[in-house]
């Protein structure tokens, strides 16, 4: 049933960590069409009428159970809009890992456009992970342009982790969140650019019942001649608690610009930003240079220590 | 074994030269304990810093194992044998004790292993082998990781820069046993601590004083640690303390 590729099985491995066929529900989408869907006793995932994207609906109670939809590019200059919309029951417990990987050899440009929308049920929690990579030596550019909206009712929780390490050439996420009485939202955003990519994350959360908490972190680096904008707006509309943060490290030409911001329309809102950007600090380079690492394998771990 | 020859230090602070460290030749030999002391601002660090390669001389040659390894990186210090434990222990974000010790080794070493380091300085390896090396944990802690990872690059000559500085009293007594231990196994390698304490001092093979510069005195600990402790110094200012107070109270 699942006819991929050597590289589609790269990729794979890349966003979803998928070296063959995960257990639970997924569905695997390969070049514009589903390469192999599975639906499970409590995790049913159809296909919507216009056959862009999937309705993904999560029993109530399901505990422990994953759902991987990832999706493999190879074919140059395509360009599609997919619409993901997760219902999620009261009570579940579940892993969601989607992904996107890109692999361009062509001249025209691919672009995925992914739009998630996840309503979360009460006292429900997703853990939802989403990777992007790109590769591929073709002078056509790899785009990602995922959209992700949170419906959180009371008690809910979610935790997302976002990763964009190597090969995406232009991205634009934007990300809503809105939160009910108690419900919490957790944010882990890891970014790396090279050469003259751009990357635009946008957050909006709005905190809008009593005791809603978020806390958004984005760690990044930019390196050559790229460029990042992080733009993190939280929202509080009732006795609730955010904290933002974006910490950046810049190399080379990158440029970073962090816009936090803060908004609180009621007098209980407690919310923090903190946003930090500079080159890597001489001194842990010096450190690891006196273990006997060279300079550039010292920034490599400082690197990959920050984005782990 | 490590020779400085008619080594000078200066820096350029307003316009102006300075000199931090003044023709300084010394040696530190193969199988000894050697302490550096001497009142602060008078060139110690910047010595320590010197050899390690974080800075360069202004003129004058270091020699380790008769190599001149002047003009070499920090890197090619480290790969020939010269481990460096920092005053001030680095932060990161990210990279764990794990990581730093698996680094120092230069080995994909196992996390038990890489735990016997952290006990060796008292540290409860369960607890920390997974922590990031940032600003949640104290002064101590950190300095304790830091020395963990020099005795772990298992270096010819180790270098340590006041390392009771940040450690709390119950921490000192361990400290000691890490160096009493150190000096056991010190067979064809050397140990050099920057140190103002006297239990370090009284630790030491050979005592070296540095005041503004220059090398003041020189000898194994016996010849050297009573001065110190004695006459040269507390002494006279016990003296001029007592005259000082003795005149107000006649006044």
């Amino acid at each position: 049933m699942l006819k991929l590729d050597e590289i589609q099985k790269r990729l794979l491995k890349e966003v979803a960590d998928l070296h063959k066929v995960p257990e639970g529900a997924y569905n695997i989408r390969s070049n514009g069409t589903s390469a192999g869907r599975v639906s499970t006793e409590n995790i049913e995932i159809t296909p919507r009428e216009d056959g862009q994207g999937l309705t993904i609906r999560i029993k109530p109670g399901t505990k422990n159970e994953s759902v991987h939809i990832p999706v493999v590019m190879t074919q140059t200059g395509l360009k599609e809009v997919v619409y993901n919309d997760f219902y999620i029951g009261e009570d579940a417990d579940v892993t969601i890992v989607a992904g996107c990987g890109i692999d361009n050899c062509g001249s025209q440009d691919s672009e995925h456009d992914g739009i998630h929308r996840f309503y979360v049920g009460k006292n429900a929690h997703i853990r939802y992970v989403e990777k992007h990579y790109g590769s591929g030596t073709g002078s056509g550019k790899r785009i990602l342009n995922p959209g992700t909206e949170v419906y959180q009712e009371e008690g809910s929780s979610v935790e997302m982790e976002m990763v964009q390490i190597k090969g995406v050439d232009d991205t634009n996420r934007s990300t809503t969140a809105e939160l009910a009485a108690g419900a919490k939202l957790v944010v882990r955003e890891r970014l790396m650019t090279h050469g003259d990519q751009k990357a635009y994350s946008t957050y909006v959360v709005n905190l809008n019942g009593e005791g809603a908490s978020a806390d958004v972190v984005s760690r990044s680096v930019a390196r050559d001649d790229s460029y990042q904008k992080f733009d993190a707006k939280l929202v509080g509309n009732a006795a609730c608690s955010g904290h933002t943060e974006c910490d950046s490290i810049i190399m080379d030409s990158g440029k970073i610009l962090a816009v936090p911001a803060l908004e609180a329309n009621d007098l209980d809102a407690a919310l923090v930003h903190e946003a930090a950007i500079g080159k890597i600090a001489g001194d842990q380079i010096i450190k690891l240079m006196t273990l006997g690492l060279t300079e550039a394998e010292a920034e490599e771990q400082i690197i990959n220590g920050f984005l782990k | 074994m490590l020779e400085l020859q008619n080594v000078s230090f200066q820096v350029d602070t307003e316009g102006q030269d300075k000199e931090i460290i003044r023709d300084i030749s010394l040696s530190i030999p193969d199988d000894k304990l050697v302490v550096i002391t001497g009142p602060n601002g008078g060139g110690k660090s910047t010595l320590a810093r010197l050899i390690a390669g974080i800075e360069k001389p202004t003129s004058g040659k270091i020699l380790f194992n008769g190599e001149d390894i002047t003009d070499m990186s920090i890197t090619e210090r480290a790969k020939k044998g010269i481990g460096f434990a920092f005053q001030q222990p680095v932060k990161f974000k990210g990279i764990q004790v794990f990581d730093l010790i698996r680094l120092a080794t230069g080995k994909n070493i196992s996390i038990a292993n890489a735990c016997n380091y952290l006990s060796e300085v008292g540290l409860c390896a369960r607890d920390y082998i997974n922590r990031e090396v940032n600003s949640s944990l104290s002064g101590g802690e950190l300095k304790r990781i830091e020395i963990a990872t020099v005795l772990a690059k298992a270096s010819k000559l180790s270098v340590f820069d006041e390392p009771e500085a940040g450690i709390d009293l119950w921490s000192f007594q361990n400290l000691i046993e890490v160096f009493q231990r150190m000096r056991k196994n010190i067979k064809d390698s050397s140990i050099l601590i920057i140190s103002h304490q006297e239990r370090i001092l009284n630790i030491a093979d050979e005592i070296i004083v540095i005041r503004d510069g220059n090398v003041v005195k020189r000898g194994t600990r016996d010849e050297v640690l009573p001065e110190l402790m004695g006459t040269t110094s507390a002494v006279p200012a016990c003296k001029t303390i007592e005259k000082v107070m003795g005149g107000e109270k006649d006044a």
